[in-house]
């Protein structure tokens, strides 16, 4: 047997998606639809949190919600009560969003009538982080409930986030959430990170996430070619 | 757990790789961030499943561990990050997001036992990553 040779080939493995994803943001940007994705844990208000921004933003812009979840239908149903265009992804096994999935979902809808496009990911705080969507922002989402030193635990996604939101605000006193020490852990991880906090249930502090998405959606139409 | 998932693709990468420079392949080498959200012992697992009927079976998975290399402005110095769960420079403490390695995901090489063009000896160099 002849001694064993390295062959250099330096190939992304994650090509693939990184492809698609480019023409989803390519597409996404000529359409002048503005896409946030949300990632959080499991049980982190996800939902209750897209229901309310999708139902808020609706008076002013035109929204939809791609849904991601393991095995039910239960978010898209809740989600459909905004009366918002939603579709669920069923990814079966798999714990996070690919790119093609998005793509495929996206098939039959005309980007072109929508401002805004929400994609929940699956819950789960470290799969997601691989993968590229094709998103304008990446938002990642704690609840005062899990811990300040969440993002600690979870740097990898809070670094590839571009905003953390902090909810549940409405139970802050009650689980003696500190925070200054939330702040830290996630300036810590993610230096210059924008951050809000909010309880999507009683409203308190939605109007600043939402001033600022649209101005993102403004930016974002001023500086798209025409 | 994406793990397996990763592993399949690394699967796939090398076999695509392997197949167009026709080299029968013993083992992957693959550079891994610290920072790539992959857990090794995880990946190392899973490749063993992914093989599993493809003419990958019984090959090795060599990890090359990439740690996180941030720039700080401030120091004009690239460092490397003694923590992933602090972006600052650890000399001088200036938060900075400018990461320059620690992302990999990346078949770098393909150990081949057969003689075919396009192999670089095995002892090259491994160490720096260009620029």
């Amino acid at each position: 047997m002849s001694e064993p040779r390295l062959v250099e080939v330096r190939r992304n493995v994650l090509k693939q998606n990184d492809v698609i994803a480019r023409a989803l943001r390519e597409q996404f940007r000529s359409a002048g639809v503005f896409v946030v994705s949300l990632v959080s844990s499991p049980g982190s208000g996800k939902t209750t949190f897209l229901e309310k921004t999708l139902t808020q933003l609706q008076p002013r812009y035109r929204v939809a919600a791609l849904v991601g979840d393991l095995a039910t239908e239960n978010d898209a149903i809740r989600l459909a009560r905004s009366k918002a265009p939603v579709k669920q992804i069923t990814t079966g096994t798999l714990c996070h969003l690919e790119a093609a999935m998005v793509q495929n979902a996206l098939q039959d809808w005309d980007l072109h009538q929508l401002d805004f496009l929400f994609i929940e990911n699956v819950g789960n705080l470290v799969c997601p982080s691989s993968y590229d969507l094709g998103e304008n922002i990446r938002l990642v989402l704690m609840s005062v409930t899990e811990g300040e030193d969440k993002p600690l635990k979870y740097p990898t996604i809070f670094n590839s986030a571009d905003v953390a939101v902090v909810t549940k605000n409405e139970l802050a006193t009650v689980v003696e959430f500190d925070w200054n020490a939330a702040r830290t852990s996630i300036q810590s991880v993610r230096p210059g990170m924008k951050i809000f906090r909010l309880s999507a249930k009683t409203g308190e502090g939605m109007e600043a996430y939402l001033d600022f998405l649209s101005q993102q959606l403004a930016a974002q139409k001023t500086t798209a070619p025409v | 757990m994406h793990e397996l998932s990763i592993a399949m693709s690394i699967v796939d990468a090398a076999l695509e790789e392997a197949q167009r420079r026709g080299v029968q392949v013993s083992a992957v080498h693959l550079r891994l961030g610290a920072f790539s959200g992959v857990v090794k012992d995880a990946l190392l697992f899973s490749y063993e499943m992914a093989c599993q009927d493809t003419p990958l079976q019984g090959t090795r998975l060599v990890v090359e561990d990439v740690p996180v290399v941030i720039f700080c402005a401030k120091c004009q110095q690239q460092r490397t990050l003694n923590s992933v769960q602090l972006f600052a420079c650890p000399e001088c403490n200036e938060p900075t997001m400018d990461i320059r390695q620690g992302q990999e995901l990346e078949v770098f090489a393909l150990e081949v036992l057969d003689d075919t063009e396009d192999g670089v000896h095995h002892d090259m160099q491994k160490s720096e990553v260009p620029e």
